[in-house]
């Protein structure tokens, strides 16, 4: 079936800076009032600030197809989002949709602390647009796919915060829109959790449904999505299969000249980056990496909230988001300190030649406390270069993503015995 | 998972169906229809407002007559024993109590509605349902607290020897005539506090006048000379309603105050919904 299930066309969204963050009281108002008044007698015109989040986009997505969006902080994916779930209007343009329409821009939209499990999930439920009968019947699946069972009866001010995402999720699993609509929400909970999430969605594609997704998780959107649309200042940059764009979009990312990567105004799924956030990262000798030296790499950290046994981690990836390696200060040095709340840190590694061959990898950093608890993670937050060094033998410079590791070797003589 | 989505199903949910074109200004086509098909998110709203109300209070929803209760004792002290103000043979804790009801519904309902928008800026702006339901909504905690006090004053009623008469069936339609006043008032402050949260601080200093202004603590019947100031106030109207049908016909309704006050709900209503729906587009990117 490749009918038509939305369609943008010509959408720009217009905010008007000024006004919004200045004015917000009365008194600023009327005062800003008598200024322009004041101007305009005096023959001047008081210049708006304008923003265009969205400028002229449209693209069309057939019928059980999955489509990611990418682009950069800014770039427009969650206004377009947005606009697609009606929560706020186009300036311009037009879009029309051919199905029923579910949007989850964030995980457990409406939940109320006070609330219990059970009664959460009937009030969510109703937020995201499910009927209660709907509720009723699938309320056993979604208690179920969510491991909260034994909580089900007690506020949710009282979950950890990843039983709380996890009963957040299922309820939003559990939506059987026509199109589903989705910003940056599916990596939450542990490993074996996402790996469910991830599942949901493909289930959506194999029903004949159609998902829109955000994620700064290239991953993600490689291994899910058949098309992709890539968004750069508010314009349509590309649109495409899913693997080339997401190709296109990583060469075309800038490496950090500094090697300074400023991290704490991503966007991150909660809880994480509640109590600990990863606020930047730098390389202190030179952004790109080169075989066979030393390459060492201080990430920033703030702890929001006490954390015990706190460890943090970088991994390298590939563009579709597999993980090659990954360094820990808990395997690595066995220290998890105690951090107090409010504290400021640092953390250096020092990656001893990266055992990569030279290519581009996807940088991921995250940050842990315990054994299994998330505190922060960014997935794809950064590119990083491996440069042959001037020890790299002229065969191995290009091999694509593979490992190189050393082994002992013997060479013998003579055949099989 | 794999229930699929037949087209009766479809229809039948309360999300967008099937041919929904989004353009500026076009929510409006839409909108009375889908404010019909959200009416179970009205009561889970609704629901949610009532239960988390007294939550983690030990006393719980006593609150809700303490707070009239002792209001009353004040008026009665103030009014009847130190202006020695007349009650035209009824007890005045019973004139008292009829008049702060009708304050307090109202009230509660316009503090309610004015800060319902902010209170729930987060599925504001995250997801999409008629924003009427939002000020709809709260008005539902304030029956709940209103229902209390009711059942507190048929107990005060009938110790004092006061049995209900048919009077009393004429009561919802004072208390319809007082949450709309509340509504149509808390229309406009909800959508401006969007924008202007000094309404935040205006609300409750203008409810707290009121309660002088109004005839809360005294009968209006028994001031003919203020009696067309009194009419000005539309709260004159639907209190002396309350006290009419509560007292069984024991207090003078005035017909002047009582058109007044319908003139002005409408007015208000009608106005605030015009300007609650002409601003509703612009909440998610302001709130």
């Amino acid at each position: 079936m490749s009918a038509t299930a939305l369609e943008v066309s010509g959408v720009s969204k217009r905010y008007e800076i000024g006004h919004l963050a200045k004015a917000d009281t009365l008194v600023e108002t009327l005062a800003g009032g008598l200024g322009a008044l004041r101007r305009r007698l005096r023959g001047r015109r008081l210049q708006r600030e304008e923003f265009w989040a969205l400028r002229d986009v449209g693209f069309s997505v057939e019928t059980g197809e999955i489509v990611g969006i990418v682009g950069r902080n800014g770039a427009g994916k969650s206004t377009l989002l947005k606009i697609l779930s009606r929560i706020t209007e186009p300036t311009t343009g037009r879009i029309s949709l051919h199905g029923r329409v579910a949007s989850l821009l964030e995980v457990g939209t409406g939940f109320h602390p006070e609330l219990s499990g059970r009664e959460n999930i009937f009030l969510n439920g109703a937020i995201l647009g499910m009927s209660r009968a709907e509720i009723r019947r699938k309320f056993d699946e979604i208690v179920a796919f969510s491991e909260v069972e034994r909580f089900i009866d007690t506020p949710v001010k009282r979950y950890s915060s990843g039983m709380y995402v996890r009963l957040a999720f299922s309820v939003a699993a559990h939506l059987d829109p026509e199109i589903l609509i989705v910003d940056e929400v599916l990596a939450v909970g542990d490993a074996s959790f996402q790996r469910k999430c991830l599942g949901k969605v493909r289930d959506v594609s194999r029903g004949g449904r159609t998902a829109l997704l955000v994620s700064h998780n290239l991953g993600v959107i490689s291994s899910l999505c058949n098309r992709c649309v890539w968004l750069d200042q508010g314009r349509l940059n590309a649109v495409g299969g899913a693997g080339e764009i997401v190709r296109r979009y990583l060469a075309f990312t800038e490496f950090p000249q500094d090697g300074r990567l400023e991290l704490a105004a991503i966007e991150r799924p909660a809880p994480h980056a509640e109590r600990l956030r990863i606020t930047a990262a730098e390389w202190l000798d030179s952004p790109a990496l080169v075989q066979g030296r030393d390459s060492r790499l201080r990430i920033h950290f703030e702890a929001r909230q006490e954390v015990s046994e706190a460890s943090l981690a970088v991994g390298f990836s590939r563009p579709d988001g597999t993980r090659l390696l990954t360094y820990e200060t808990d395997y690595t040095n066995r220290q998890t300190p105690r951090l107090r709340a409010g504290q400021r840190g640092w953390v250096e590694f020092t990656l001893p030649s990266v055992p990569l061959s030279a290519d581009t990898y996807l940088l991921d950093l995250g940050a842990k406390s315990g054994l299994f608890h998330d505190l922060d993670y960014l997935p794809g937050c950064a590119q990083v270069e491996i440069r042959p060094g001037p020890d790299t033998h002229p065969r191995i410079v290009k091999q694509g993503w593979s490992v190189r590791l050393d082994a002992a070797v013997r060479w013998g003589e003579g055949g099989a015995a | 998972m794999d229930v699929s989505v037949s087209p009766a199903q479809a229809s039948s949910a309360p999300a967008a169906a099937t041919g929904l074109v989004i353009e500026a200004g076009r929510a409006e086509r839409h909108y009375w229809r889908d404010l019909w098909r959200y009416r179970e998110l009205l009561g889970f709203l609704a629901w949610r407002d009532v239960k988390v109300r007294y939550k983690q209070a030990v006393l719980g929803v006593a609150w809700a007559f303490i707070q009239p209760a002792l209001t009353t004792a004040i008026f009665v002290f103030v009014f009847r024993h130190l202006a020695k103000l007349p009650d035209g043979g009824v007890p005045y804790p019973l004139i008292v109590l009829s008049g702060v009801m009708a304050w307090q519904l109202f009230a509660s309902s316009l503090s309610g509605t004015s800060g319902s928008l902010v209170g729930n800026s987060s599925l504001i702006s995250k997801v999409y349902f008629p924003r009427l339901l939002v000020p709809l909504s709260s008005l539902a905690v304030s029956l709940v607290d209103f229902s209390v006090v009711l059942a507190f004053f048929l107990g005060l009623s009938l110790w004092f020897g006061h049995w209900p008469s048919w009077h009393w069936l004429a009561l919802p339609l004072f208390m319809a005539m007082a949450l709309g006043a509340a509504f149509g008032l808390g229309l406009w402050f909800t959508a401006l506090t969007v924008k202007y949260r000094d309404f935040r601080f205006l609300v409750p200093f203008l409810l707290q006048i009121g309660i002088f202004v109004s005839p809360v603590g005294y009968r209006a019947d028994f001031f003919p000379q203020w009696r067309h100031l009194f009419a000005l106030n539309p709260m004159t109207g639907i209190i002396d309603g309350f006290r009419w049908s509560l007292l069984g016909g024991q207090h003078a309704l005035s017909p002047v105050a009582l058109l007044v006050s319908l003139a002005l709900i409408a007015i208000t209503i009608t106005g605030g919904l015009w300007f609650f729906r002409r601003t509703e587009r612009k909440f998610a990117d302001v709130i």
